[in-house]
């Protein structure tokens, strides 16, 4: 029997098993058909606009390649190219900490606020900020902050987590948006999701000019030239990094890439994977801090590299590269799993495929694995990856090292049993013959597993004879002797 | 008895330095790849990490979209891909006519207030305007309460890259950070020369005039501020600037 | 040339018809075929379940089985895979590495051999029916096959090919994932179910009995409560495997 831990990374009781929770959300989730085809419709646009900007390449997958190279040698070399871009990041004037776990990356943080005197706090989009739990810290402590992320800005309003990495509010209606602004900015209602984004926009403005701390994420880190790039739509993030005197910045140790050049592909090919854009909106370099001869910028720059099990994924080799994610979010929207089940379901700060991949990693095999399970390994994921991580096969490979570390002896004894079966031809094809006899008294019986089929769908009726039947009958009137 | 001396505490920085390098003691199958440049690219090495021989961005830069082969082929490219970002080009023979063209602009839309930097691209515009101007890189210093209340801020650019429709401006060359992004509406003063064809030409073109201290920023601006979040419908102008005017000269 | 058949175990128990379509269209084109009666199963349940030393046993009893074949051909693009695509990464850094690599180029899914190996899209079938087909995603994904069985209906007399809206979404089969996660692979089978009736074809082609077997129970139950007439037309298309198509054995 596990016991029930508290949460290892909030320290809030766990009410129930994960596993268990996954279950009853699906179940509930995959009932609600009207937010099952609001959200594949809102992907519609996207397979659209994905298509469209992967045309425009000579070759995708052998852009792709490229791509895959980029980070496959970037990842394996982290142990020379992580101090090199923090050695030319310092040599720039930024400051870096390092965190090996949420816990020390939220120490970090507040300590860096208290230090700062920090009174307003604005935030661009940071998934690894999710992830060590940044936010409810930071209140704890205190202090105000605004998610400026539009689709952040929502979800915080909400007190929801975000639904999809790239797409926090992709489950919200505008009636439901119109509703939130004007319950906590009183805005008037409207339908129309330019006026929404406007009356976002007004209230975000006065916040940037007046924060004086600012935390965003990273998605690479540039060796070559210490130099973090940050990607965007709104602005948000260069506004972020632009007006407040401190700039926090935090990451991932392996989102190191090694030159500059790396990103004239992966730049595009995070947008057209990730938005179906050519390129987002804006795509900045920051090397540190305000130069001498510059006329604004912050005055101090800080990253915080944070490892949270990355050195254990690292250590695997067969399962490193899910550490080339570029967090582009295309195996979510591809994945029939995440549009039937929904962002939250999966209970997980990444969501999908590549985060059913990883959370057993961050956050224990045993008490995660059913995510690697809750897949019929389709591969849509796999072939949409700008990447090339082998994500599907990496479900598999989270299974198999359950199945050994920790396996349900039921079904185990279950596998062996078949296994007796398969290596004694008369013993399997007895066992088949028999099955297909009972198999109207095991519909009436509903035994489990079969109870599960017949709860939704049919099952045929079993024919009268096998194939080995039939063949053996058909080979004697051919070459009757 | 003497306690013995404890070891001292490690650092988080060496202790994750450590355990990248156990890590990485295995190295990691090279990825499948389909092409026949990428795998051209992996050299096997006897134990230890194949070695990449030719760089990632060499390798893709054939496939990736295409940015034109002459200046004409670029402007072309760059301009319709403008367009297709709802940004707005503008061809213009001088400086004098695009100065004149964004007074009108100013006139017409009521400006009461314009900000810019020091440049040879944006001076004569600036002094050419009907309204104020406020000048985020002046003696005065940076007030970034005046800037918010601006109407429009003019920058120059490092580069303008056709393959993606962007713009690239530094924090040292126009005007530092918040000039490019803060005001509702960015016009670009650019010589048609400066378009590029790839992200990639335009990255080594930063690297070189750099000279090995990179601007504090650098930042690649794909057409106006946009967002999909709500029920994933375009908008324009969600933080940044709404409207984003490119003025060629020449 | 004489081909092995490879009858999935469930092909064996529970359509049997597939695996006599197979031999009939091959025999047709002058080829014999042999069934090794020692063959069970290829051990993907045990395989994708991560028990991988029990698949490892299996898989080892399948080299046996066809230890020597000149071709081994199966109709059905998951069994398939696991054969081909996965018996090497199972038993990688075994004995029996050598005789997997060595089988794996050796067999074949049904319609893959013809177009591919044989070089034949015409086997002179007919079929006057409206069909759409199911792009199995073992047999899309693991063996790149997707234009091979378009070619060989297409070339069908006065047989219509449709495509549908989804014919790359997953039917949600998935093996044992249809029943340890049972709601979610039901919303699968509504999702890619519907948009296959939707096309208003009579049968709904598949190169995976298995995938069948999904698509077919899901929209058996529709009809029985009512609600196919929802998904679209009213019409209760039949799921069919291409062999038979191909070796007119359709009843």
């Amino acid at each position: 029997m596990t016991q029930l831990l508290p949460h290892p990374e909030t320290d809030y009781p766990v009410v129930m098993l994960a596993k268990t929770q996954f279950l009853k959300d699906a179940a509930a989730h995959v009932r609600d058909s009207g937010h099952r085809a609001f959200v594949r419709k809102a992907l519609g646009g996207y397979y659209t606009n994905r298509d469209l900007q992967k045309a425009r390449y000579r070759d995708w997958e052998h852009a792709r390649d490229a791509a895959s190279l980029a980070k496959w040698s970037a990842v394996n070399r982290l142990d020379e190219l992580l101090p090199r871009f923090v050695a030319n990041f310092e040599a720039n004037g930024g400051q870096v900490h390092w965190a090996r776990d949420a816990h020390e990356a939220r120490t970090i943080i507040l300590d860096l606020l208290r230090a700062a005197k920090a009174k307003a706090i604005i935030k661009s989009k940071c998934m690894t900020s999710e992830e060590i739990h940044l936010n409810a810290a930071m209140e704890k402590d205190g202090y105000g902050v605004v998610e400026s992320d539009l689709g952040e800005f929502i979800q915080q309003l909400r007190g929801e987590p975000p639904y999809h990495f790239v797409f926090p509010c992709m489950h919200v209606r505008r009636d439901e948006i119109s509703d939130l602004f004007g319950r906590h900015l009183g805005s008037a209602p409207t339908d129309s999701p330019e006026e929404l984004t406007m009356i976002a926009r007004r209230h975000m403005r006065r916040l940037y000019v007046d924060a004086d701390v600012g935390i965003t994420g990273a998605n690479f880190l540039v060796a070559e030239t210490g130099q973090i790039s940050i990607t965007e739509n709104e602005g948000n993030a260069r506004l972020t990094a632009a007006l407040p005197r401190v700039h926090i910045s935090i990451s991932g140790i392996e989102k190191v890439v090694e030159n500059l050049d790396d990103l004239s592909v992966l730049l595009p090919m995070l947008a057209t994977a990730g938005a179906g854009q050519p390129m987002t909106c804006y795509n900045t370099l920051y090397s540190g801090p305000r130069q001498p001869g510059e006329c604004d910028g912050p005055e101090e720059m800080h990253l915080v590299l944070l490892d949270n099990q990355r050195t254990a994924i690292l250590a695997d080799p067969e399962q490193r590269d899910s550490l080339h994610c570029i967090r582009c979010g295309a195996c979510l929207n591809v994945c029939p799993i995440f549009k039937n089940v929904g962002g939250f379901t999966y209970g997980t700060t990444y969501q999908g495929p590549i985060g059913s991949v990883i959370t057993p990693h961050l956050r224990g095999l045993a008490d995660w694995n059913h995510l690697s399970g809750a897949s019929s390994l389709c591969g849509a994921c796999t072939d949409a990856c700008p990447v090339r991580i082998d994500i599907h096969h990496h479900l598999l490979h989270n299974r198999r090292n359950a199945a050994r570390t920790a396996p349900s002896r039921l079904e185990r004894l279950g596998h062996r049993l078949f296994v007796v079966a398969a290596r004694r031809p008369w013993l399997f094809a007895a066992g088949g013959a028999m099955f297909r006899r009972s198999l109207g008294l095991l519909k009436a019986l509903r035994p489990p597993l079969l109870k599960d089929w017949l709860a939704s769908r049919d099952l045929p009726a079993a024919p009268a004879s096998s194939f080995r039947g039939q063949w053996a009958a058909r080979s004697r009137t051919r070459h009757p002797d | 008895m003497i306690a013995p001396a404890s070891p001292p505490p490690t650092s988080a920085r060496d202790t994750i330095l450590a355990r990248i390098r156990e890590a990485l003691r295995v190295p990691a199958p090279v990825p499948h790849v389909r092409s026949h440049s990428a795998e051209q690219a992996v050299t096997p090495k006897a134990g230890g990490l194949p070695a990449l021989t030719v760089l990632p961005a060499e390798v893709a830069k054939p496939w990736l979209p295409d940015g034109g082969d002459t200046p004409a082929e670029r402007l072309r490219i760059f301009m319709e891909n403008l367009e297709k970002l709802r940004a707005v080009p503008r061809r213009v023979p001088n400086l004098q006519s695009a100065a004149e063209a964004i007074a009108s602009l100013a006139k017409e839309r009521d400006w009461r207030r314009v900000a810019g930097h020091a440049h040879p691209l944006v001076e004569p515009v600036l002094a050419n305007l009907p309204c104020g101007v406020e000048r985020v890189d002046g003696p005065a210093g940076f007030d970034k309460n005046a800037l918010e209340a601006c109407d429009a801020g003019i920058t120059a650019c490092d580069a303008a890259v056709a393959q993606t429709g962007a713009i690239l401006v530094s924090s040292r060359t126009c005007g530092g950070r918040g000039l490019s992004i803060l005001p509702h509406v960015h016009i670009v003063v650019l010589r048609a020369d400066q378009v590029v064809a790839t992200v990639g030409d335009a990255l080594h073109a930063a690297r070189e005039r750099a000279a090995g201290r990179m601007p504090s920023m650098l930042s690649f601006i794909t057409g106006p501020s946009r967002t999909g979040d709500i029920e994933r419908i375009l908008v324009l102008g969600a933080h940044g600037p709404k409207e984003l005017f490119v003025f060629l000269v020449g | 040339m004489n081909v092995d058949l490879f009858i999935p175990c469930f092909v064996d128990q529970m359509s049997p018809q597939v695996g006599l379509a197979v031999a009939t269209v091959l025999e047709r084109l002058g080829h014999t075929c042999t069934f090794r009666a020692a063959q069970t199963c290829c051990g993907q349940p045990s395989f994708n379940a991560g028990y991988w030393d029990e698949a490892r046993k299996v898989a080892i009893h399948a080299l046996e089985v066809f230890a020597g074949a000149e071709a081994v051909v199966g109709p059905s693009g998951s069994c398939v895979a696991m054969m081909k695509v996965f018996y090497p990464e199972l038993l990688a850094g075994t004995p029996h590495e050598t005789a997997a690599l060595d089988l794996a180029a050796r067999t074949f899914e049904f319609g893959e051999f013809l177009v591919k190996k044989l070089g034949v899209t015409d086997v002179g079938a007919r079929f006057p029916h409206r069909v759409t087909y199911h792009d199995g995603c073992h047999g899309l994904r693991e063996l790149r096959i997707k234009d091979e069985p378009r070619q060989l209906l297409r070339a069908v007399k006065d047989l219509e090919l449709v495509e549908c809206d989804e014919t790359e979404s997953c039917c949600g089969f998935g093996g044992l994932f249809s029943v340890k996660f049972p709601m979610i692979s039901t919303a699968m089978a509504e999702v890619k179910g519907g948009s296959l009736v939707r096309t208003g074809c009579d049968y709904i082609v598949s190169s995976d009995p298995s995938c069948q077997l999904q698509l077919d129970g899901w929209i058996s139950r529709c009809q029985s409560s009512g609600s196919l007439s929802a998904a679209g037309g009213g019409r209760r298309p039949r799921t069919v495997h291409l062999a038979e198509i191909l070796a007119g054995t359709v009843s």
